[in-house]
């Protein structure tokens, strides 16, 4: 029915495209699910091509790889990337339930594909190649223009409707005045909480940057000089790795001192 | 390779973007399998409208796209308010309605 270069295409998407899918339920990262996904968006671009649907698979790859699941990928980095995937159950065997009802949607649906014979193929070569010169394109802009007109007038009425919910969503009302410097340092005084100011980071001799933490007289890092999530994210340098410098400095003076 | 290759390769994508659903946690990826189930419809559409030889099933899976794109701007959107209100993304924190 199809050229031996659809099948052997086919069959190395099809089976890539499968397995990167099996990564969306078994990968722990969410970013790595992400990644899977847009290896199989890309992949299904490819295979509307070779079905005859070139208008299609360059939208999917355009639509889906490029805009859906760079907001996917925009989203998770916002919300952390960190957020790995718990395997703690909620319910009770609610993954081996999950497992049992997805094999069993698959074997329901392949047992009513297996009962059924699709029509003889008729192909698009006539759709794709009419005697006028049009294209898949042309074709495809001829009936969304055309039959589905109205179905096309009611996705712009959809698309406005959804830009318009995400920015309702997405918006956070202020409720009080943002504050200006002065009023800042008057709460302050008037508080009498950090008056001069929180203690500034990077005050070490040899490493001068925020996420070294300032000292106290007693030589213990400060904990209100650095930020809280390079905190959270262990990426706070302590002064212990300058101890040896240190002592050999010290070192090398009371030699120089002695002599 | 007869067509009805792609239907089976459909049906698995959308068994597998099921399963996801169902497993997964955290919302973002659980949205995956949501697409990855509207995909599958896709690659369904595409392969009928070659079997019967018209463009309408292309027409089709072009509007799908498109209200695929404006379900993931909201949900993306609802999962930010979630997680600004819950410091969590996974499924399982927003139970406000629990007793």
């Amino acid at each position: 029915m199809t050229g031996t270069g659809e099948a052997v295409g086919f069959w190395i998407l099809g089976t890539l495209m499968v397995v990167a899918a099996l990564g969306l339920v078994f990968v722990r990262k969410a970013v790595h699910a992400a990644l899977c996904m847009a290896f199989v968006m890309i992949n299904l671009g490819v295979l509307y091509v070779m079905e005859q649907a070139e208008f299609l698979g360059i939208v999917q790859i355009f639509v889906y790889t490029g805009a859906v699941m760079m907001l996917f990928l925009f989203v998770l980095m916002l919300v952390g990337i960190d957020s790995s995937d718990s395997i703690v159950e909620t319910i009770k065997g609610q993954r081996v339930a999950g497992y049992v009802l997805g094999l069993g949607l698959a074997v329901v649906m392949f047992l009513a594909l297996g009962s059924i014979t699709l029509p003889a193929t008729k192909g698009l070569e006539a759709v794709n190649n009419p005697a006028d010169g049009g294209g898949n394109i042309s074709g495809v802009a001829f009936l969304v223009f055309g039959k589905y007109v109205w179905a096309f007038e009611l996705t712009s009425a959809l698309l406005i409707t959804a830009a318009i919910g995400a920015m309702v969503l997405a918006h956070r009302q202020r409720l009080t005045e943002k504050l200006s410097q002065r009023e800042w340092s008057q709460r302050r005084v008037r508080e009498n909480t950090y008056v001069a100011g929180l203690p500034a980071p990077g005050v070490y001799a040899r490493h001068n940057a925020v996420d070294t933490p300032a000292l106290l007289p007693d030589g213990t890092p400060s904990e209100l000089s650095v930020s809280r999530v390079l905190v959270s994210r262990d990426q706070v340098a302590t002064p212990i790795t300058f101890h040896a410098a240190e002592q050999a400095i010290e070192a090398e003076i009371e030699d120089g001192s002695a002599r | 390779m007869s067509l009805s290759h792609y239907i089976y390769l459909a049906t698995i994508l959308f068994s597998i973007g099921a399963v996801t659903v169902l497993l997964r946690r955290n919302a973002i990826i659980v949205f995956m399998g949501v697409e990855l189930m509207l995909n599958a419809t896709n690659l369904a559409f595409v392969t009928f409208a070659r079997v019967h030889g018209t463009l309408d099933g292309q027409v089709i899976a072009l509007f799908v796209m498109v209200v695929a794109a404006a379900e993931v701007v909201v949900g993306l959107a609802i999962i930010m308010a979630i997680f600004r209100a819950r410091r969590s993304a996974s499924v399982d924190s927003a139970n406000l309605m629990k007793l």
